[in-house]
């Protein structure tokens, strides 16, 4: 491990999107994330995708699992077992931080709340996530990411102006786990400096609300109650997404200056229609925006999107395709700047998955294991961590404490 | 009590969204946060409404004072040498220098990375570009639309359209950009404890593009993988239920577990189906579900999101009411959370601002204070560079500062 975080190990007991990513992006910094799962209780992202409903076999053949899990070390544990649940401490107690995302009361009732936790380990920093928060009247409401994004208030947003909201999904869950690292890594830095660790309790919904601010506050300011505007902008004009040549290819162009919108004007040939007066500065082509999405439909229709971004760049007009998958992978700059990895999957084989997020000059952020299969690393962490013999280890499998 | 990063010291040289919601992480959790300002123009998130009641001046925007909250701000002008030469003197002492410029910007003003380091070696730069430092896009320009957009998940909405007709969207405001802040902010506290830990710092990289697209990681690796590449097309058997209109708006529900399947069936007074051949997994639910749609639409329509929330959410069904931003400053699990806080600004009053989306016991979030006016704090952290008053006018007077 190269990574900022090297020497940090994390007891991570959560399951789904949200929890398992926040530990992800830890990971991909060079902590050592143990994923805890059973038989009995499997992250259900090894058996199904939630997004396409995708059915996978067995319980290490999800790309979903893997693309989530990342780094991560792998142990059965089945924590309806005492004896589960003292291994399970005693790994926490040689750990820095434990993450969960249970409904909140669970892990208390296992005896792996934070309170029972803090016991063996005192400076344990210990993040509960939950979709409503640990406390209040909604505690114990369950919900996946469409739901924290139509609580949070972002998919009512969402969606074009004359349709309904839209039913955001897995990148809500990736949000509010990004969150939850924001969150471990402040406490980190506290602890860091005093020796003091704490517990922190997430709500997934609130994590969508503070994405949001300037739509809350234009209520509580202004009493005004944001809507639906597709890919409209309140100020910008023209900003949008325009039909190119092919099917389902699009092009986004967001103009805010007038030299981008003069630059965009070059780029067309500088057409009489673009020089009227009802266009001739930002008021005014905001005004006649209807129009202007018309005219500039019908000149990008005519060409391939990404030689209208290479032509609209060169004139320093912002411009991107929406990229499908396809296009992602054959991207020439993602491809340069290292944003697909791949993996030796011990069951998959080659995958490949995403880079992690950012660059780090000194500590390089890296993938170097594909997620575990279920269970695939009792030797190291019940043995040479927990110092449990062969043979101990081969009963409590036999036992079922590790099933 | 303490906050979470007391003592450490952040130069944010950043305008708008993501560079600034980094800096407003590190603020609200104790961090000291001098915000650069151009001279005269300040952020340009100043310029940008929602305005408070309307009012298009550089204090009122709701934009800038959501995401500065808790910051210091001075004004500074990179063009003249005398400003470059206080820029300077201001990453020398700091620990985090966010800054969002084109890429190479600040290499060409001799205050790029390599730069800075030699002066203070403990110094992060978090750099937060559209395409990052490198590579072929890397002087391309690009707002959230494009970026939403150019990272595939654009591509991916509305999700469950019915057809591809109509162009794919972007997610609303600016929600893209602020999680490229927050992404920025992960990557930045990563190298400070690097930092503390070896004394050494470096540089982040963050493009705003590879920051969304890893937002999709679990669907945007099926192409490469030889999957079907994932489309705004509602999936066939994907599940039940999903976006659904009732009387007075629209829930979400999202059944998975055959178990949220028979509190469904409960739930609209139909637990005759719990146990129908049609329904027995999720695949055949999915593929089945046309043929009670009528009947499940007809209970919807009859009763409001609240009725089917907290009715549904008794059963643990996962169902949640699609909240305006009305609904969600009046939700009650917020307000008995204290989500919303109250920050006075000068320029618009006692106002309630959304707060941390989590609670840390030994260290709570706070907003310290309220978005700075630009160069408010100019005395205050040009005499820390040891610059008397009259040095302080004459810099005024030249535009420096």
């Amino acid at each position: 491990m190269t990574g900022p975080l090297s020497g940090i190990r994390i007891t991570d007991f959560t399951f789904a999107w949200a929890g398992p990513h926040a530990t992800e992006l830890l990971g991909f910094m060079g902590a050592e994330v143990i994923k805890v799962e059973s038989m009995r209780r499997p992250d259900h992202s090894r058996r199904t995708s939630l997004t396409t409903g995708q059915v996978f076999t067995g319980m290490n053949q999800s790309g979903v699992f893997n693309d989530i899990n990342l780094n991560k070390l792998g142990i059965r544990l089945d924590l309806t077992n005492p004896k589960a649940v003292e291994l399970a401490k005693h790994l926490v107690s040689i750990s820095d931080i434990a993450t969960q995302n249970m409904r909140p009361g669970v892990m208390e009732r296992l005896g792996l709340g934070y309170e029972a936790l803090r016991e063996v380990k005192p400076d344990l920093i210990y993040l509960s996530s939950s979709a409503r928060g640990a406390t209040g009247p909604e505690r114990a409401y369950v919900g996946y990411a469409p739901s924290f994004a139509s609580l949070g208030g972002l998919a009512y947003l969402s969606g074009y102006a004359d349709g309904d909201p839209c039913q955001l999904s897995g990148e809500i869950d990736l949000i509010s786990a990004t969150t939850s690292a924001f969150a471990l890594m402040a406490a980190l830095a506290h602890r860091q400096r005093t020796g003091q660790g704490q517990h922190i309790d997430l709500s997934s919904s609130e994590a969508v609300s503070v994405l949001m601010g300037e739509a809350l506050l234009d209520y509580t300011m202004n009493g005004h109650i944001p809507q639906r505007t597709g890919n409209r902008d309140a100020a910008m004009a023209p900003h949008g997404v325009y039909p190119c040549l092919g099917p389902d290819r699009w092009l986004s162009i967001a103009v805010s200056t007038e030299a981008e919108w003069q630059g965009l004007a070059r780029a067309m040939g500088r057409p009489a229609w673009a020089a009227a007066p009802r266009f001739a500065d930002a008021a005014a082509r905001k005004q006649h925006e209807d129009e202007l999405d018309r005219r500039l439909a019908e000149w990008t229709r005519g060409y391939p999107a990404h030689d209208l971004m290479a032509r609209l760049q060169r004139e320093g007009v912002p411009a991107a395709p929406s990229c499908d998958n396809q296009e992602l992978y054959e991207d020439p700059h993602l491809r340069e700047r290292g944003a697909w990895v791949e993996v030796q999957h011990p069951e998959m084989g080659r995958r490949v998955t995403i880079a992690p997020p950012w660059k780090l000059s000194a500590t390089p952020a890296e993938v170097t294991m594909p997620a575990p299969t279920l269970g695939q690393h009792h030797d190291y962490v019940f043995g040479e961590l927990l110092g449990l013999s062969r043979e101990e280890v081969a009963e409590m499998e036999r036992e079922g404490v590790m099933f | 009590m303490a906050s979470a990063l007391e003592g450490v010291r952040v130069v944010e040289y950043a305008q708008m969204v993501s560079g600034p919601y980094c800096g407003k992480l590190l603020a609200d959790h104790g961090a000291e946060v001098v915000k650069i300002e151009p001279p005269g123009t300040g952020d340009a998130a100043r310029r940008r409404g929602p305005f408070y009641k309307g009012y298009a001046g550089p204090e009122a925007s709701a934009l800038f004072l959501y995401l500065n909250t808790s910051k210091r701000s001075i004004t500074l002008d990179l063009n003249q040498e005398e400003g470059r030469r206080l820029f300077r003197a201001l990453a020398k002492d700091a620990d985090i220098l966010v800054e969002d410029s084109p890429a190479g910007t600040l290499g060409r003003m001799g205050l790029g990375y390599e730069a800075l380091s030699a002066l203070n070696p403990h110094l992060i730069v978090t750099s937060i570009t559209p395409f990052g430092q490198t590579g072929p896009y890397r002087d391309y320009k690009a707002h959230h639309l494009n970026l939403y957009h150019a990272s595939g998940q654009g591509y991916l909405l509305p999700n469950n359209s019915p057809d591809l007709s109509r162009e794919p969207i972007k997610i609303g405001g600016l929600a893209g950009d602020y999680a490229c802040g927050l992404h920025a902010a992960v990557a930045a506290l990563g190298a400070l404890y690097w930092q503390r830990a070896t004394g050494q710092g470096q540089r982040v990289d963050l493009s705003k593009q590879e920051a969304l697209l890893g937002l999709q990681r679990a669907n945007l690796t099926r192409f490469p993988n030889k999957e079907p590449i994932p489309t705004r097309l509602a999936a066939p058997n994907s599940s039940m239920g999903g976006l659904m209109e009732c009387r007075d708006g629209h829930v979400v529900m999202l059944i998975i577990e055959d178990h949220q399947w028979t509190a469904f069936c409960q739930l609209v007074g139909r637990p005759d189906w719990a146990a129908d051949p049609r329904f027995t997994d999720r695949d055949a639910r999915g593929r089945h579900f046309k043929a009670i749609e009528p009947e499940v639409r007809a209970w919807m329509m009859a009763r409001t999101r609240q009725e089917i929330y907290h009715a549904g959410q008794a059963l643990s069904c996962p169902v949640a009411p699609v909240l305006r931003a009305d609904e969600v400053l009046a939700d009650s699990q917020l307000n008995f959370r204290d989500f919303f806080v109250e920050v006075a600004h000068p320029a618009t009053g006692p106002v309630r601002y959304p707060g941390a989306p989590f609670k840390l016991s030994e260290t709570p979030w706070r907003v310290g204070r309220p978005a700075p006016l630009l160069g408010q704090d100019n005395d205050e952290i040009y005499a820390r560079l040891g610059l008397g008053p009259t040095e302080r006018a004459r810099l005024a007077e030249q535009g420096v500062i």
